[in-house]
């Protein structure tokens, strides 16, 4: 068991380094403005001295690496500093809003994943079929679609046709959890099409790519009936790449949820983020950056793990 | 106990098409087949000759991509499986055919215990109990010469090496006691040491237990060994069938004559001359690659102007590696490799150009060391260009003279590709390619053993006649000892990184041997129907296990 | 019961027995299993449901038929090595190749095509659609075909510029990690791991919101988020080939890195490297549309379909399809070069065996 305990290990500390070199690349970055960030924030009518009392109340006379080491230490304990543009702190607008977009990403991947891979192995199972072309297809069609065409033409025929779901999100704090469904329906739906299109073509690969492997062929000559072939044979080796599939489409969705969030004016992280870009609110841009690559590393390394505590060869070493 | 010796399986014009994603083309194409009860028939024949598959199609199971023609009768005892439900022909896998496969590493689920793995079939056909079924296991490992054979199959199987794995999956195959088995290239993957005692393992099972087998291989010395019928196949059908001792003898097809042709090239052996510094002098290398262990250990030998001097070994005795030390890919970790007495940089970029000249090398896969979209013109004319700066017509003139030399048309060899060559025209492209250099030495990288005898013997007789000619030095890698008897003047046996044995080829042929010379030379197949049997008596049968499990 | 309720199940029904009868058991399960769910689909929701499904599988089929035409077409045009193979594509591909076709046309002559200029106001804001206007006019009454035809120079242009960048960028240093081999190959490789976890829509926003939305920014950022990812695969593609014996014959002869990679490597990859070039467009495409989705694209009053799409997302609310359009236009680019992408990637993984 040590080897795999090591493995774990050194790659949660490789999940850790990429995080410090993303935020060192999410704060760097910031400084390669022309000029520095009370500068950007003001504009060109600003007078010397409203910027030399900005600069005093953000710190930009320190050296950059300070300030570097004093976000990077609030930002571990969840402060990201003060918005440029309304003063307020970066935590406590920006809170509720990655949690409503984790509850959105939460609400699609519970319709997308089973739904997504059980889809992904019939197509598999039935390779080479006119049912695996249809889906093929349907599945490159969907990719190939903005997340708003998808989007908009899910508002117009279930929301502004036939009225069946509300086109914008708006939330509440007294909502019933059924309401809370029925609202953030439409942008989830929109999420799930997409997820669903490349989690069903990427288990469609990795099943196949199993169902090559010389021991299920085995399995078929002794005998074995398809269902156990599947079950006994294909399923404990088909973790890892399930496991990998899943988490790449949850990296996938949190990305996906910007535009989403746009289309729905949705209350979340994503909407921020867009929002803090347009108004040139880099505090809020870093912290959003920084908590988005966060969660992306965070999905790949579960996928990594995972991957490493379902491998049979390193279950049981020699 | 009386063997009945009626018709097991029957095979009529049976036709096989694989799916190529455009249209579907014929693999098999109408070869017919009658085992016995007890018969062991051996399938031969070069890859792609259709031997797999009909293997599989006795099963009345066709692979991925392919599928059986309508028309085809295949019969097991009776029953006509290519009519029958799916259901009815699962119902006859494992437990009256079973299959053993080429790769037991990759044919084991890495996910379960190898005894879990091997009572599947007697648990789902309900003949055994669990624990009838494992009693019955250890057994047949036992029978099997399996090490610990009580304990090994509750390892899993990366935990078990690859001959013992072969053993453990023929005791797999014969769970259910089937009636006939299917081995599919079964030794193949594995060193010649250690493919004797899973020979030698199979044979006594299926005579153990009277099953008939189709025993599937391109290696003629071994299913001489284990085949009652050899059956010899080309491109999907039938060159001809004889009883095993008729076939060696007397073959009828001229297909068969080719493959049955015995080495008959021998050249005379050269000496070293006396008080001449070697052109290559390998002085007692040590070399690993990064990280890992030793794999050269002191290693040292000299190759003189104008000899061959043959490095024999098995897989991982670091006869390739030594190629790499003497050309520079792998610098050695210790000791060093002389040119004409002096020191070679050992990496290959601190070379001179001239250096890098004087040393080529031959692959022994023409189809990777041949660049597939590039003109055998410009093969073979790029080292001319590269070092002696030849171009226009005078280069054209060289590559056409190279062409003359390794016996290819000038004319009609020039502007192809080398896809569209055969397996013999290419290896010769790459002597072609070696030679443009003009080189005093030549490695060849088992330069012959994926070829054809025939084809393998016409290199020889060019390489030899190269030698004459240009006065070439050759460091033969092979692990093929007839190779060795025909080319050879000097002979390096290799094991474990060191050299374990060397000198003139006379000498090594001739005892007393170091035991592993001895061990080697004496397990490498021969066409003798009863080589095996003698060999076994030989070494007494018990040891033969322990002899390669070193 | 309508007539067209009539002739649609009759007409299902005939195809069903058809296709039954000829033994085609694929189109027979489709055909019937489609005749049941418009009996459903048809109580649910009445004439107007079949009469969508009856309009999708008509717009299918011409789409089927465009594809064969213009697959022969292409066949008989060019020469036969190339046409043999064409021959042998699925509707599909022929289909993708003549919408970018298409849309290459339309880019390349966008001035002579479009019937006015592409920030010309003629009419009032959002007016209908009328003989003068296709697709009637934008939110500053622009006449929306005019843009929508602009719009494949500008937005096609720039992802395409962009995917030239990232390509070059990542595709050279893929070529010399997988032939220099060592610490430059383990260092471009993690730091290509480095770059490839952040998400690329984030690290566009970032850069953006830094540098400012300005086309050559955007390139710069494209070629810097996906120029890890084409890195990759050409490490991968050269990595398969690196190993070949005919690049050692070549490096033992003593010949440089530059004949290596273009005299050795490069022909045996183009193959899975053009194919690569699809799948990055069609990714630098999306996101390039949702960039100027979100007005971080190319600025108004370049017609660029991203930013139509959001400019005109008010008309949604009012039941009216125009903002579909451009995102329509979006989708059915990256569809056709992924349908051509998928069967040249079919073609070279079938090719292997």
């Amino acid at each position: 068991m040590g080897d795999i305990l090591g493995l774990v290990l050194k790659r949660l500390g490789f999940g850790l380094i990429t995080l410090l070199i993303i935020s060192i690349i999410i704060f760097f970055m910031v400084e390669l403005l022309p000029g520095d960030i009370a500068e950007a924030v003001l504009g060109q009518g600003a007078t010397p001295e409203n910027l030399a009392a900005l600069r005093e109340e953000m710190g930009l006379n320190k050296p950059a690496f300070v300030r570097y080491f004093e976000w990077l230490g609030g930002a571990v304990v969840g402060d990201f500093g003060n918005s440029v543009v309304s003063g307020e702190r970066v935590s406590t607008l920006i809170t509720e809003r990655f949690i409503n977009t984790l509850f959105l990403a939460a609400y699609a991947a519970v319709i997308a994943v089973p739904f997504a891979i059980t889809l992904g192995v019939i197509v598999a199972l039935l390779r080479n079929t006119l049912f695996d072309r249809v889906a093929n297809v349907l599945t490159l069609t969907s990719i190939s679609s903005p997340e708003f065409f998808l989007g908009y033409i899910l508002i117009l025929y279930l929301s502004v046709k036939t009225g069946m779901f509300p086109a914008i999100s708006s939330l509440r704090a007294d909502m019933s959890f059924a309401d809370l469904l029925h609202r953030t329906f439409l942008p989830a739906l929109t999420l799930v099409l997409v997820v669903t299109a490349h989690m069903m073509r990427m288990t469609r690969a990795a099943i196949i790519n199993l169902l090559a492997s010389p021991y299920i062929e085995m399995a078929r000559l002794k005998g074995t009936p398809p269902w156990k072939v599947i079950v006994k044979h294909a399923l404990p080796n088909a973790w890892a790449p399930i496991i990998n599939v899943i988490a790449l489409n949850l990296a996938y969705l949190i990305t996906g949820v910007v535009l989403v969030e746009v289309v729905f004016v949705y209350p979340g992280i994503g909407q921020a983020l867009v929002d803090a870009v347009s108004k040139r609110d880099f505090p809020i841009v870093q912290a959003c950056c920084l908590i988005f690559a966060a969660t992306f590393i965070l999905l790949n390394l579960a996928a990594d793990v995972g991957a490493i505590l379902t491998n049979p060869r390193l279950r049981h070493p020699k | 106990m009386v063997h009945d010796k009626s018709v097991l399986l029957e095979i009529k014009d049976l036709r096989i098409e694989g799916y190529t994603g455009e249209v579907w083309v014929p693999i098999i194409k109408g070869v017919d087949l009658t085992l016995h009860r007890g018969e062991v028939m051996g399938l031969i024949g070069e890859s792609g000759a259709g031997k797999s598959t009909i293997g599989a199609a006795a099963m009345g199971y066709a692979r991925d991509g392919t599928r059986i023609v309508e028309g085809s009768k295949i019969e097991f005892d009776g029953m006509e499986l290519t009519t029958a439900t799916e259901g009815e022909r699962r119902a006859l896998r494992g437990s009256r055919i079973a299959y053993v496969a080429q790769s037991a590493a990759a044919s084991f689920n890495p996910a379960h215990k190898i005894i879990d793995q091997h009572t599947e079939a007697p648990l789902h056909y309900r003949i055994q109990k669990r624990m009838e079924a494992q009693e019955d296991a250890m057994d047949l490992y036992e029978r099997l010469r399996l090490p610990n054979s009580k304990e090994i199959g509750f390892r899993y199987p990366h935990q078990v090496s690859g001959g013992q794995l072969q053993r453990a999956m023929t005791a797999m195959a014969m769970s259910c006691r089937p009636d006939l088995i299917i081995f599919d290239e079964p030794t193949t993957a594995l060193d010649v040491t250690t493919q004797i005692e899973v020979l030698a393992a199979i044979r006594d099972i299926v005579d153990q237990f009277n099953t008939a087998a189709i025993y599937i291989t391109h290696d003629l010395a071994v299913v001489a060994q284990m085949a009652d019928t050899i059956k010899v196949l080309l491109k999907g059908e039938e060159v001809e069938q004889q009883p095993t001792e008729e076939m060696l003898d007397n073959p009828q097809e001229d297909y068969t004559k080719s493959l049955w042709a015995v080495r008959s090239f021998e050249r005379p052996q050269k000496s070293r001359p006396e008080g001449e510094t070697p052109l290559i002098s390998v002085q007692d290398v040590d070399a690993s690659y990064t990280g890992g262990d030793k794999v050269l250990d002191g290693v040292s030998f000299d190759i003189h102007k104008g000899m061959t001097v043959a490095v024999v070994g098995e897989s991982g005795s670091g006869k390739s590696t030594t190629a790499r030390v003497i050309t520079g890919l792998l610098p050695p970790s210790n000791g060093q490799v002389l040119f004409q007495g002096e020191p070679l940089p050992p990496r290959y970029q601190d070379r001179t150009k001239d250096q890098l000249r004087q040393a080529q090398m031959i692959y022994q896969m023409a189809d990777t060391a041949l660049n597939p979209k590039v003109r055998i013109s410009e093969i073979i004319g790029r080292p001319a260009q590269f070092y002696s700066g030849l171009s226009g017509t005078e280069l054209k003139h060289r590559v056409d003279e190279l062409l003359d030399l390794i016996e290819l048309d000038p004319s009609k060899f020039y502007n192809r590709y080398p896809p569209e060559l055969s397996g013999g025209q290419k290896q010769r492209i790459g002597i072609a390619r070696a030679l443009a250099a003009e080189p005093s030495f030549i490695i060849c990288d088992e330069v012959t053993s994926a070829l054809d005898q025939l084809v393998a013997e016409g290199i020889l007789k060019l390489l030899d006649r190269l030698q004459n000619e240009l006065d070439l030095a050759y460091m033969f890698i092979t692990h093929d000892l007839a190779t060795v008897r025909s080319i050879a003047d000097e002979v390096v046996v290799m094991q474990h990184g060191k050299v374990v044995e060397q000198g003139p080829k006379d000498k090594m042929f001739t005892p007393p041997h170091h035991p592993y010379t001895d061990l080697l030379l004496s397990s490498v197949p021969e066409m003798d129907p009863n080589w095996l049997t003698t060999l076994l008596e030989e070494r007494g049968v018990d040891n033969v296990g322990e002899a390669a499990d070193v | 019961m309508s007539v067209f309720v009539v002739l649609y199940f009759a007409c299902l029904i005939i195809a069903s027995c058809l296709a039954a009868f000829y033994e085609k058991r694929g189109p027979f399960i489709l055909l019937f299993s489609l005749t049941l769910i418009s009996f459903i689909l048809g109580i649910v929701g009445g004439t107007g449901a079949l009469r969508f499904v009856a309009i999708a599988a008509a717009v299918l089929a011409f789409a089927a038929g465009v594809a064969f035409c213009f697959r022969e077409f292409l066949v008989v045009l060019l020469p036969t090595k190339i046409g043999k193979e064409l021959k042998t594509a699925p509707l599909t591909a022929a289909f993708g190749l003549f919408v970018i076709f298409t849309y290459a046309i339309a880019a390349i002559f966008a001035p002579w095509i479009a019937p006015y200029g592409e920030s010309e106001v003629i009419a009032s804001s959002f007016a209908p659609a009328d003989e003068n206007m296709l697709l009637g006019a934008d939110q500053l009454g622009r006449d929306m075909f005019s843009r929508i035809i602009y719009g494949a120079r500008n937005s096609v242009g720039l992802a395409l510029a962009a995917t030239i960048a990232a390509f070059f960028l990542g595709a050279a240093a893929g070529l010399l990690a997988a032939t220099k081999g060592g610490w430059f190959d383990q260092f471009m490789g993690r730091f290509a791991d480095v770059i490839m976890s952040i998400p690329s829509l984030i690290f566009a926003l970032l850069m953006l919101s830094i540098f400012g939305p300005q086309v050559f920014v955007i390139i710069v950022a494209v070629a810097i988020i996906y120029a890890p990812r084409v890195f990759r695969l050409t490490r991968a593609v050269a990595g398969n080939v690196v190993v070949m014996d005919y690049i050692e014959a070549a490096k033992l002869r003593g010949e440089k890195d530059s004949y290596l990679i273009r005299r050795e490597i490069l022909p045996n990859s183009t193959a899975p490297l053009i194919a690569e070039f699809g799948l990055e467009f069609c990714f630098v495409f999306l996101l390039v549309a949702g960039l100027s989705f979100l007005g971080l694209g190319i600025q108004p009053p370049t017609a660029d379909w991203g930013s139509m799409v959001r400019e005109n997302a008010t008309l949604i609310s009012f039941g009216d399809i125009t903002p579909l359009i451009p995102a329509a236009a979006i989708a059915l680019l990256t569809v056709a070069v992924n349908f051509v992408v998928d069967w040249m990637l079919f073609r070279s993984s079938g090719l292997k065996e």
